[in-house]
């Protein structure tokens, strides 16, 4: 609430939002102090490994999670730009879960695409029935025909061959790839601003997947959509993000432009994450670097900074209390209190010095 | 350092081990109806058995106290012959609960080997024991019932429990073979074939203790099913012989409608007797698919 | 360079299909081609990655060489001591000895230990079986492996759900290692873990090759981490290997437009890197109707007439390391 921002600029902005679980009369906090803004048009990359909460993030603004989760914020604000008018949303205010206001805001407005396009879809209605099932619910008093038009449009449009007769098929009928381009179908046609995806890619094929990425690209590019994509692949990352927000147990630890975080890696977190990955033409003998230990049980966290066990830059001060964000340069953000003292990134370094 | 253990890892170790015991112990009390089904279980059990250990005259007919009335000296009254009802009811539940345990025991074992021979090994097999299931389930019980009688010409307990296995594996038998299906395409499987060990030690060693949950399960509840099945295979006298006194035996005293309008007790305290096993069985069957299941540690 | 290497695996016209049956008495309508044809030498401790997407018959191929898919066609040779002997005919003894020998990593670590059982009994096991009956034995060599993957014995105790998948999967390496095999078949080991637990177990395995001087077959969908593994690679596709390659070459001067596709749709987390993203049409067809002549011909940019009736098999293109391609591409260069 205490920045102002353009409304018109910024399509999310999200501040403090903290989920917590209940499970077993225990509470567990999975979601911690996040805030992020989502610039209109771009597309912004949360990245992080399983359990480190960036798909509860994203469903708790989708406000997609069950009764044991406990959704708090300062403000989750989505802005809607219709013909040059901004109408705001206040989510965290919105009560239920479900009632119509949400439902009002998912499809039209917000949409969100899963990781698994096999159970995403229904087995046993025909694929054409339920991506035109969002726009019928939706536009009150569209006909079945209109309705099947955008469609094939839709259909058309993500390069499913076909589509006449695909709309007829079954999911089953569908290969993996193919099944991802429908649920992108459903995620698109009642043409929301804002896209989700949810590990797009992670059950498909490297040449699947290189299809479906270009699709999303387009999407951004050429229509000017917003889309926040969550993945764990730092390739992925490089390939589509304007802005990356890394997270670790439930924290932001950095936050910050393509460039920001690739090339002037900040948080010990981040640096790992991108030297422990092989990639392509690594030189003989050359080893990856490891991340020791493994990610920590959320429920035995002991407060101070969630990395410091396995962080080589660790000091007794990190593991004392809670680790504030530091602004490194203006929307370059990391969560470390020794961004100062230890060297840069190494790429950042080389690159600093040929320019 | 620890090639100067002389102790071998296991023994070093046994506190640990037990550590798993310990916590399904204490989220089983946390089942207050689990707990309350185990307590009423084991009373009445125990109730029965002590009756029939201390052999409490429960047959010798007494025509001056015919259809007595519950009272301090019959606390359950007594039936149309003047037997104590209190009596036949404690030995009754030796015998009930004695064919249940043994008819859904016996049934699992017949039900978890056929399925896991079938599960395990798939095709012609499996396709074999399916069709026989079936079989088994297309026959009617109760035909079974008077064919057996009608062939050895008597009622015996040994005929209902050999009918009541043989009608009672299908289910078992189904929801091991599913299981076996399913589990057979585990990893863990497969290791055990990459190291070469045996069909029978794969099936019977690795896979069986991973379906021991259900098939605890629904023994429990099956136990209960049988209960009801002799009673009311009693109930219409083709059951056990009249002279064994069973749940079911001692209603069938009361099949007269003018027993059920006049003498209430006669009918009432065995039919509670069985409802309130079977109620407590099955909240323990209940209480067990929560503690055993080991997805949910 | 490669001859002078000791050949462990020959592999000879493998096929592994499996027959699709459909109506009321189950006849065989068709076959599913998993591996269909496949020749390949592996040799004594090098890693041979197989790299392919999924469907591509890589796994079955994994598991036919150690029979746990049956073959129907072709031999295996395996090198006893300088004599090959083929262990597709083998009797249910001599697989028995076999199993010593060649042992498995699955990719899922956390179905790969009974969770009914204590990881202790689960290391046990295969050890009573191979008749080793001291117990003060057994647990020097449990000991031993485990000291290996860097895990403490008093874990042993424990059930498998008190691990995270980084240590199951090193705990299923060490399992495997049990019986001192001389080759480990590994089938996407690190695919089901985070990957910040990946590099952990990729470097291990390296150590682990370097002191016992393993050979590894090395299976995995992702190509930077077979690359970083492997000493060659071969790449598959429906069933068949389209080209075979020391590791560097295959990503310097990849040959098949396959490999070439592949490659390149691969995202690298390097913000400068400023490659043509070549994006493959369509999708992989189904190999129960494998197109004609050579199975990738639908989706290559480089498509000619022969391709479409032709299948052009694999073939030598570069004497000096060995690198063998299947593509009509460089046959005709070849001739002339």
């Amino acid at each position: 609430m205490s920045k102002k921002f353009d409304s018109k600029e910024i399509i999310l902005n999200v501040e403090n939002l903290n989920t917590t679980f209940v499970s077993d009369q225990k509470k567990i906090r999975i979601v911690k102090n996040v805030s992020f803004q989502l610039k209109r048009g771009t597309a912004l990359a949360v990245v992080g490994e399983s359990g480190c909460g960036k798909s509860v993030t994203m469903n708790s603004i989708m406000r997609f999670l069950g009764r044991n989760a406990i959704i708090e914020a300062d403000s989750i604000q989505y802005n809607a730009l219709h013909d040059g008018e901004v109408k705001e949303y206040h989510i965290e205010k919105i009560d239920k879960p479900h009632g119509p206001e949400m439902r009002s805001l998912r499809g039209p407005e917000m949409s969100m695409v899963f990781q698994d396009p096999m159970s995403s879809l229904n087995p046993v209605y025909r694929v054409g029935d339920q991506v035109a099932e969002g726009l019928l619910q939706h536009n009150k008093g569209m006909t079945k025909a209109e309705a099947k038009e955008r469609v094939l449009d839709m259909f058309r449009k993500l390069g499913i061959p076909d589509p006449e007769q695909r709309i007829n098929n079954f999911p089953h009928e569908f290969s993996g790839g193919m099944k991802q381009r429908v649920v992108i179908a459903i995620a698109m046609i009642c043409n929301p601003e804002l896209i989700i995806c949810d590990e797009p890619t992670t059950a498909l094929d490297v040449t699947i997947q290189a299809q479906i990425m270009e699709l999303l690209k387009d999407m951004q590019v050429k229509e000017g959509k917003s889309i926040v994509l969550i993945t764990h692949n730092m390739g992925l990352v490089a390939e589509m993000a304007d802005e990356v927000c890394v997270m670790y147990m439930g924290r932001v630890v950095e936050f910050g432009s393509l460039e920001d975080v690739f090339d002037r890696t900040s948080h010990p977190y981040t640096q790992a994450l991108l030297r422990s990955v092989p990639v392509l033409g690594l030189a003989d003998g050359q080893k990856l670097e490891t991340i020791p230990g493994a990610t920590p049980n959320p429920a035995d966290l002991k407060g101070g900074c969630e990395f410091a066990d396995r962080c080589p830059y660790a000091t007794d001060k990190c593991r004392e209390k809670d680790i504030p964000m530091y602004e490194l340069s203006p929307g370059h953000r990391v969560r470390c209190i020794r961004y100062s003292e230890y060297p840069l990134a190494e790429d950042g370094q080389k690159d600093a010095e040929v320019k | 350092m620890s090639n100067t253990n002389t102790m071998s890892i296991k023994e070093q170790n046994k506190s640990a081990a037990s550590s798993l015991m310990k916590k399904n112990i204490r989220k089983f009390l946390r089942n207050k109806l689990a707990v309350f089904g185990l307590v009423v279980i084991v009373a009445i059990t125990i109730a029965c058995v002590a009756a029939a250990i201390m052999g409490i005259d429960y047959s010798t007919p007494n025509m001056t106290m015919m259809k007595k009335p519950p009272s301090s000296e019959f606390l359950f009254g007594t039936d149309t012959i003047g037997r104590d009802l209190l009596a036949r009811v404690l030995f009754g539940g030796c015998y009930s609960i004695f064919i249940g345990v043994f008819c859904a025991v016996m049934s699992s074992v017949v039900g978890a080997v056929l399925g896991a021979i079938a599960g395990y090994f798939g095709g012609k097999v499996d396709m074999l024991l399916i069709r026989l299931s079936e079989i088994f389930q297309a026959f009617p019980q109760l035909v079974l019932v008077m064919m057996l009688v009608a062939i050895l010409g008597e009622r015996s307990m040994g005929n209902m429990l050999f009918v009541f296995i043989v009608t009672g594996w299908m289910t078992t038998f189904r929801m091991v073979r599913n299981e076996f299906m399913s589990l057979k395409g585990e990893t863990y499987v497969k290791v055990c074939e990459a190291f070469g060990m045996s069909k029978i030690n794969i099936m019977f060693k690795q896979i069986l203790p991973n379906v021991l949950t259900p098939i605890i399960v629904s023994t429990t509840t099956n136990v209960a099913y049988f209960i009801l099945q002799e009673a009311s295979l009693s109930f219409i006298g083709l059951g056990v012989a009249d002279s064994t006194p069973t749940w079911g035996n001692i209603l069938n005293a009361a099949k007269s409608l003018q027993v059920v309008q006049n003498q209430w007790w006669i009918w009432v305290f065995p039919g509670a007797a069985i409802s309130l096993f079977v109620l407590a069985i099955n909240f323990l069957g209940d209480g067990l698919r929560d503690v055993l299941d080991a997805k949910q540690q | 360079m490669s001859d002078k290497k000791e050949v462990i695996f020959k592999i000879e016209n493998l096929q592994t299909w499996f027959p699709i049956k459909k109506g009321a008495f189950k006849k065989v309508v068709g076959h599913v081609k998993a591996v269909d044809d496949v020749s390949l030498e592996i040799y004594k401790g090098e890693t041979l990655g197989i790299v392919g997407e999924s469907g591509c018959g890589k796994s079955t191929f994994g598991k036919t060489v150690m029979m746990l898919e049956k073959a129907t066609g072709g031999q295996v040779l395996f090198n006893y001591d300088g004599e090959f002997r083929d262990i597709t005919k083998f009797n249910k003894e001599e697989m028995f000895e076999f199993r010593k020998k060649v042992q498995m990593v699955f990719q899922d670590p956390y179905s790969a230990l009974n969770p009914q059982k204590k990881i202790y009994t689960s290391f046990e096991e295969p050890l009573i079986v191979h008749g080793m009956s001291d117990q003060t034995e057994r647990e020097a060599r449990m000991q031993e492996v485990l000291k290996m993957v860097n895990i403490q014995p008093d874990y042993l105790m424990r059930y498998p759900h008190e691990f995270s998948g980084g240590q199951r999967q090193r705990l299923c390496i060490a399992r495997a290692l049990e019986v001192m095999p001389e080759v480990l078949i590994c089938d996407e080991p690190v695919s089901a873990l985070d990957v910040s637990i990946q590099a952990q177990v990729l470097n291990l395995m390296k150590d682990i090759q370097k002191d016992l001087n393993l050979t590894y077959l090395f299976i995995a969908h992702d190509l930077s981490v077979v690359q970083y593994m492997s000493d060659r690679i071969v790449v598959m596709y429906l069933g068949k290997i389209v080209e075979v390659a020391d590791s560097h070459a295959l990503y310097d001067e990849p040959l098949h437009p396959y490999t070439k596709a592949l490659l390149s749709a691969i995202p690298v987390p390097d913000i400068h890197n400023e490659k043509k993203r070549q994006v493959l049409e369509g999708e992989v067809p189904s190999p129960i109707n494998k197109p004609t002549g050579c199975a990738f011909h639908n989706r290559c940019p480089h498509c000619m007439e022969i391709c479409k009736t032709q299948d052009p098999g694999l073939f030598v293109q570069n004497n000096e390391n060995g690198h063998m391609v299947a593509c009509h591409l460089y046959k005709k260069a070849d001739n002339n």
